[in-house]
């Protein structure tokens, strides 16, 4: 007997719960919305420059000696926590300003001399014999530069999305991928923003393969709907809709649980520098599986693709072929 | 479509033998698989940083101070031509000023400034006898009494990239020097130089030897005026006051113009201080140096000069003989980690661009090791139990997607090591992901045979249509995610772009196992036993 997670020949009105599944996007994307600029994103040193030092003592490390030795540096206020184990623990600081007039030069010295007095502070506090696991430092041409192409990849990403959905199928279901993508992307950020989750280079990276798992999500139900506006020619959309939904749960859901089940144990044992990263991605696939189901299908409604089939009527002999 | 000829069979099976004989070196001892024959491919996946532990450093190299450099040593040219010094008549000149790129000066009379625009051009015409002087070095311009001598945009791009290019060799030779475990250095666009260094050499020392200019020079002591009044400010023209590193003399008032400068010293090296304690530098003049250098101490025994080191005194000893083998050293209060890194800047010779620490990432190789164990085990965890979960759901096609699954890791840790790929703690979530993803292809097989069975077909039909018809949506759902890895490569600083390689791979190889590798089964299966109904 085969374990069937999705049983046999479902018939859910997918199509009547748009309303309903409508609202609760809407709600979810201005709430996202909402706190990416009430509560702002917390930038990870990639983005917003400075000095980032990760240090491993013997014992376990008084978090608040640390806080205050760091922060008598006089290099604005400091995020010290703990990293993973007692035993670490992870020091950051914002870009330093130079002083007034310096040149770009002085700029990029003053962040590895700030780095230099944090691990000097960090010897002192914790004894000679600490290890310093990680040390970053970003100056602000390094910083800036990421930032642009971070942006920069996102939107071309989605603009490439855009363009072969179009490609392959017809614009408007690429207005009902996109939406879908862009729901994604903001739903993702949301939850960045509300948990003030570090944000970082490799999320950048995880928000790109979110943006290729929901297209892959919706590309595999879109292409059952123009299979099926085909075959069913006297069908309503609606119908059409909800019976390709249906007939692609199975595979929607099960691909959705294989990922999550390499995703999970990546989370739980992946250690403390890829959790942001996996957490993106487990989101992301959950978001992915929904948007897909409940945004790109009705907005393809919304946009009736009927018309574009119209003219090709006279093609009863390929109905059953694939597209 | 099931059937297979034995070509095509031959074919696939070679591919996923090949997949693993390139996959195999990476899990063996490197000794004994070394000592194979030259046949067996050796190439293995280099570890990243983050996972081998070691230190990223990217420099920006500062050309717009070479080139300004240049241009004062240009104006030094104009003022020496229309002095009349290379013969020819004097031209009185005013307002020189040197710009960005240009500097103009203003001359008495226009004819004059006529005059000047034909000797400055004959001054800067290309000498074709010069090796380096294929460009022009300026073009020279007037407008009413007013001269301009503008720097090419072609002579500052060579300028500025010959200036690069020597800096990369002049820290190619320091890191050499310093004995560090294969670092490699590599140019990035126009003025970035990145350096690699695995292991965990220590960041701070490896900085300081990239960054530090490195310009030893000799200066003489300028005695005419006491050290507090030249602070007051009573400086005497040519002079200048010198920090040093010294407690008892924190200031020193020294000539400005060297008498020696350290591309006339060939060699240097550390060691024990012979008298005293600490470490000392020892150095070697060439032929040139060494005769000045006799000639000025011989000249002047008793008094002092100063060993000077990016503008900063080093020592400062009075002499005691003539020194004349050519050779001497620097004794001060040095650590021996100091004295080699002093001595190696001596050898090594000064950087011709400034050189600035803009971006530092540096792992220790205990968080290295932590994160191979945790990307190994998140990886075998994943992996089992999307073996497991497989056969549960689709039972004998499940194995067949297992099957496939293996292959397919085996097929990209084949092409990642043929590539010589460097694998990143990312790049392994990269892995991972793929194992998710890749059963995707199979599930949508599957999924779409059983529909094929509901509806009533027979087994090997069913099989078949579901193959044919699930292509669309396999190829569409890749080609979405490797559109992502592709930007995300291009986005790429280095462990994300580990994670883009192996996503891109992984799809590839993916729907290889998935789509062609599965259907040799499921079709062999199929047409062999002529199942009556599936299992499925």
């Amino acid at each position: 007997m085969l374990l069937k997670l999705v049983p046999e020949n479902t018939a859910v009105d997918f199509v009547s719960m748009r309303l309903g599944a409508f609202i609760g996007s809407a709600i979810a994307v201005v709430a996202a919305i909402a706190a990416f600029f009430i509560l702002g994103l917390n930038f990870g040193i990639d983005f917003r420059g400075g000095v980032t030092i990760v240090a491993r003592d013997a014992d376990p490390v008084a978090i608040e000696d640390v806080r205050a030795a760091v922060s008598d540096l006089g290099f604005g206020s400091p995020t010290v926590q703990e990293f993973g184990d007692p035993q670490t623990v992870k020091v950051a600081i914002a870009e330093q300003d130079a002083e007034d007039g310096a040149e770009a030069d002085d700029q990029e010295a003053v962040q590895q001399a700030a780095a230099v007095a944090i691990q000097e502070a960090l010897r002192a506090t914790l004894g000679e014999d600490v290890e310093f696991e990680s040390v970053e430092v970003v100056g602000p041409t390094v910083s800036g530069e990421l930032v642009r192409a971070g942006a920069t990849a996102v939107v071309i990403a989605v603009a490439m999305m855009l363009l072969y959905i179009w490609f392959r199928f017809e614009w408007r279901f690429s207005v009902g991928a996109i939406t879908a993508l862009v729901h994604d992307v903001v739903l993702t950020l949301g939850v960045f923003a509300v948990f003030q989750i570090e944000f970082g280079l490799s999320i950048i990276a995880a928000i790109l393969t979110i943006v290729g798992y929901s297209m892959n999500d919706t590309v595999v139900v879109f292409d059952r709907i123009r299979e099926n506006l085909r075959k069913y020619k006297t069908k309503s959309l609606g119908d059409v809709v909800n019976l390709s939904i249906n007939q692609t749960l199975a595979r929607t859901f099960m691909t959705s649980v294989t990922t999550l089940l390499a995703l999970v144990p990546l989370y739980l044992f992946g250690g403390e520098v890829l959790r942001g990263f996996t957490f993106a991605m487990i989101w992301g696939v959950i978001v992915g599986t929904y948007s897909s189901v409940f945004v790109a299908a009705p907005v393809l409604i919304a946009a009736d693709p009927r018309g574009a089939f119209e003219p090709r009527k006279p093609e009863p002999a390929e109905a059953g072929a694939p597209a | 479509m099931l059937q297979f000829t034995p070509l095509q069979r031959i074919a696939i099976a070679a591919t996923i033998v090949l997949g693993i004989l390139f996959a195999v070196p990476n899990f063996t001892p490197r000794e004994s698989w070394d000592a194979l024959p030259a046949v067996v491919p050796k190439t293995r996946v280099t570890l990243g940083l983050d996972l081998q532990g070691g230190s990223y450093i990217l420099l920006r190299a500062d050309t717009e101070t070479v080139l300004s450099d240049r241009l004062n040593n240009t104006a030094g040219d104009i003022r020496a031509e229309l002095r009349g010094r290379n013969g020819g008549d004097r031209l009185n000149f005013s307002d020189l000023t040197i710009g960005e790129d240009a500097i103009s000066l203003r001359l008495e009379s226009e004819a004059d400034a006529e005059a000047a625009v034909e000797r400055l051009g004959r001054l800067f015409r290309p000498q074709i006898a010069a090796v380096s002087a294929s460009v022009r070095e300026a073009v020279v311009s007037r407008e009413g009494a007013v001269v301009t001598v503008t720097q090419t945009p072609e002579y500052r791009a060579q300028t500025a990239d010959a200036a690069v290019s020597a800096s990369i060799e002049a820290i190619r030779n320091r890191i050499d020097a310093l004995g560090t475990r294969e670092p490699t250095i590599v140019r990035q666009g126009i003025d970035r130089i990145v350096v690699e260094a695995p292991g965990d050499e220590d960041p701070e020392g490896l900085k300081e030897i990239l960054s530090r200019a490195g310009r030893l020079t000799f200066h003489e002591h300028d005695r005419t005026v006491p050290i507090d009044q030249a602070l007051a400010g009573r400086v005497p023209p040519g002079s200048k006051v010198f920090e040093a590193d010294e407690a008892a003399e924190p200031f020193i008032l020294l000539r400005e113009t060297p008498l020696i400068t350290g591309d006339m010293v060939k060699s240097a090296s550390s060691g024990l201080n012979t008298d005293g304690g600490g470490f000392q530098i020892n150095f070697a003049f060439d032929s040139v140096g060494a005769r000045r250098f006799a000639r000025y101490t011989r000249e002047n025994i008793g008094r002092r000069f100063a060993i000077v080191l990016d503008d900063q005194v080093i020592s400062a000893p009075t002499i005691q003989s003539a020194i004349t083998g050519g050779s001497g050293r620097i004794t001060g209060n040095f650590s021996p980690a100091e004295a080699e890194r002093i001595a190696v800047l001596i050898q090594s010779g000064a950087l011709p661009a400034p050189l600035q620490v803009i971006n530092q990432r540096t792992i220790g190789p205990g968080l290295g090791a932590d994160s191979i164990r945790a990307g190994t085990i998140s990886l075998v965890v994943g992996f089992v139990a999307v073996i497991i979960f497989m056969p549960l759901c689709y039972g004998r096609f499940g194995l067949y997607a297992d099957a496939a699954l293996i292959a397919n890791v085996m097929l990209l840790a084949g092409a990642l090591s043929l590539l010589g790929a460097t694998l990143t703690l990312p790049g392994i979530a990269g892995i991972v992901l793929t194992v998710g993803m890749a059963v995707d292809a199979n599930v949508l097989i599957f999924e779409r045979i059983r529909e094929e069975l509901r509806e009533g077909r027979g087994a090997v039909q069913a099989v078949e249509t579901g193959y044919q018809k699930a292509f669309s949506a396999i190829l569409d759902a890749n080609i979405t995610t490797f559109i992502s890895a592709f930007i995300m490569f291009f986005l790429g600083a280095g462990p994300v772009r580990g994670f883009a390689v192996t996503l891109a791979i992984g799809v590839i190889t993916s729907v290889f196992t998935a789509y062609v590798l599965t259907r040799v089964f499921a079709g062999g299966f199929v047409l062999k036993a002529r199942p009556k109904a599936l299992a499925l």
